[in-house]
């Protein structure tokens, strides 16, 4: 996941990382980390002070930056023994590779009662069962159209491959973050299953490629193609559910629609650093987010969409029309570009850039 | 040599100044990009210090070729065009009045001040199809409807030229306007046109001058990563922008770096040849 103000973070990222360690009292505040800027602005306002009025825990917000930056200055500083934040957000790739090197501090289940109540992909285990994590957030990327072009929305994937819709998209720039591997496989090879061979991902990507004439940005800022997306520059491509929806309801000629294939069911997950000396203090925050009543504070406030099933909310038809969808979602397959991230990254850029 | 040391105003140790902050800001840092070039990736974090290839072997393919093809070529053409703008329109400035020279001096160190980000958003704007100068076209009714002339090759090396342009100025005019007026009153009095005098005479004299402006534009627009991204299509990406993608989004520092070392070595070899040429012809 790239999302939302890399830099800023980046930059706060490395000052948490450079500062001397603090002698941890019982009373010290717990650091949590969130995306800087959108999401750790919201988190501040709407969740933790209800968190620590609930519990008495103080919390300390670190705004991180998205991905795999963050991964990495945990684990330097896990090295050295220190926890720049104890509580992380992390993006799901992010999270596997720390899995995978045993980064993530082992918690205790017993201690978390409402975790239950997450779905299993949601619940976070190692190898030997025991849980690291849980999902935090989760959002999805929908087929969005431009009203004033495009006054009837369109019903499916097939739209990007359209050829009058020559020079008409945008799409993200990056295998990692736009999933168009997992659609084109959903859409035409009926599921992801074929994308687990690097045949199958040679045969998706084929696919894929005969796209490219109606791409006109291939975007990573995506302010960049939001405004193009408003104006009618780029009429048509994949983009976040929530912020469009936003958009929309100021006013701005788009629409996000989730496509009869179903749309991009990403997520970030809650882990706490093997280097933290707050691990009681994480479990009890961790407990505290999988609280449906807090999962439908965050849909209302934040616009994610919640982790747990919806009919343990309170949310109202249109409150999670707003963040979510019953439809079935694509759910991407994080492992393989964890397994194969560079040979999909390398033949990826050879797709988009040849 | 020995009479002329003796002469001088400042002591020679001063020269170890620059020259250790050269190498510590410039030898150190390269050395750190050398070692991470060639040490082991981790895909979990950073790097892990060792020592291998595989980064460089990874980069000699077609596709990699074809990359830097596009970087040097992008650049070459924009340092061309500014230098092919830049060098007439500084003559032309250096015989306007003190005023004006100024004034417009510093409107060009103004254009500096703005970042890649704000110049590449405001050109994306002005080519853009919804709000940008075909609109203009259109109602004057030079085209049938409005286009986007954006993302393009053409945007990408306009974006380029906007941030070269004063840069080429920069170099040239100091020597522009040192150039003795009589030099050009000669070639007339001798017969000579004005198009001859100032091919035959006033282009060879700045002839280094000129090959600085280029060589300055084409390494500068080099390491533009911004600007492909925002103007250029895919197709137009640089090298720059596969290297911020190896190291931001994929961090793979070992290869981000690897890469860096062969811009840096294409780079390098070009301006070799490019001053090379300038100081041969200029001798003769």
């Amino acid at each position: 996941m790239k999302r939302r103000q890399f830099l800023v973070s980046a930059a706060l990222g490395t000052a948490a990382l450079a500062a001397p360690t603090i002698l941890r009292a019982a009373s010290t505040p717990l650091k949590v980390g969130t995306y800087g800027g959108y999401f750790k602005d919201s988190f501040d306002k709407f969740i933790y002070p209800d968190f620590t009025a609930a519990t008495g825990i103080e919390i300390e917000s670190i705004a991180e930056p998205t991905g795999e930056a963050w991964l990495v200055q945990l684990s330097q500083a896990a090295r050295a023994g220190q926890a720049p934040a104890d509580v992380s957000m992390m993006a799901q790739l992010a999270r596997i590779k720390g899995e995978r090197s045993g980064l993530w501090a082992k918690l205790d289940e017993g201690k978390m009662e409402h975790i239950s109540v997450l779905p299993k992909h949601f619940v976070h285990r190692y190898e030997d069962g025991s849980v690291y994590g849980t999902g935090a957030v989760s959002w999805y990327v929908t087929l969005v159209t431009n009203t004033d072009t495009y006054p009837e929305a369109p019903s499916s994937w097939k739209a990007l491959w359209d050829e009058a819709n020559k020079d008409k998209l945008g799409l993200m720039s990056l295998a990692t973050n736009s999933f168009l591997l997992e659609i084109t496989a959903t859409t035409y090879f009926g599921g992801t299953d074929i994308l687990k061979s690097e045949d199958g991902i040679l045969k998706v990507m084929a696919k894929l490629a005969e796209l490219k004439p109606n791409v006109r940005l291939w975007y990573r800022d995506e302010g960049q193609f939001q405004q193009a997306l408003e104006t009618g520059e780029i009429p048509m491509g994949e983009y976040y559910h929530d912020v469009t929806t936003l958009a929309a309801s100021q006013d701005k000629p788009v629409r996000s629609t989730f496509p009869e294939e179903g749309a991009v069911l990403d997520s970030g997950s809650w882990v706490v650093s093997k280097a933290s000396k707050a691990v009681e203090q994480a479990q009890v925050f961790i407990d505290y987010m999988a609280q449906p009543e807090i999962q439908a504070k965050m849909s209302r406030n934040v616009g994610t969409a919640p982790t747990v099933p919806r009919d343990l909310t309170d949310l109202t038809d249109e409150e999670f029309a707003a963040v979510s969808s019953d439809k079935t979602p694509i759910l991407p397959l994080y492992d393989i570009y964890v397994d194969r991230g560079d040979w999909i990254n390398q033949k990826w850029s050879e797709l988009i850039t040849g | 040599m020995s009479a002329d040391t003796d002469q001088r105003a400042t002591p020679g140790w001063i020269g170890l100044w620059p020259a250790l902050m050269l190498v510590v800001f410039f030898l150190v840092p390269f050395g750190i990009m050398l070692a991470v070039s060639v040490s082991q990736r981790d895909p979990a974090g950073a790097f892990i210090p060792g020592f291998e290839l595989t980064h460089y072997a990874r980069f000699l393919t077609a596709f990699f070729a074809k990359v830097m093809g596009v970087s040097v070529g992008v650049s070459l053409a924009a340092a061309a065009i500014c230098v092919v703008l830049a060098f007439p329109f500084t003559v032309f400035l250096s015989s306007m009045s003190h005023r004006i020279q100024t004034l417009a001096l510093v409107v060009l160190l103004s254009v500096l001040s703005l970042s890649e980000v704000i110049v590449g958003f405001s050109l994306s704007t002005l080519l853009s199809k919804t709000a940008g100068i075909s609109n203009l076209f259109y109602w004057l009714g030079l085209i049938d409807a409005p286009v986007a002339y954006t993302p393009s090759l053409f945007a990408l090396i306009t974006g380029l030229c906007y941030i070269g342009f004063p840069f080429a100025v920069l170099v040239l005019y100091p020597p522009v306007s040192r150039l003795d007026p009589e030099i050009i009153e000669a070639a007339r009095v001798m017969g000579a046109s004005g198009p001859r005098a100032f091919f035959g005479v006033v282009v060879p004299n700045l002839r280094s001058a000129i090959v600085g402006a280029f060589i300055l534009v084409f390494v500068f627009t080099l390491g533009s990563y911004l600007l492909p991204q925002l103007l250029g299509r895919s197709e137009d990406w640089t090298l720059s922008v596969h290297i911020t993608d190896q190291a931001i989004y994929q961090s793979n520092l070992p290869f981000a770096a690897a890469m860096s070392i062969f811009l840096m070595l294409v780079a390098l070899a070009l301006v070799g040849l490019a001053s090379l040429a300038g100081r041969q012809r200029g001798a003769a």
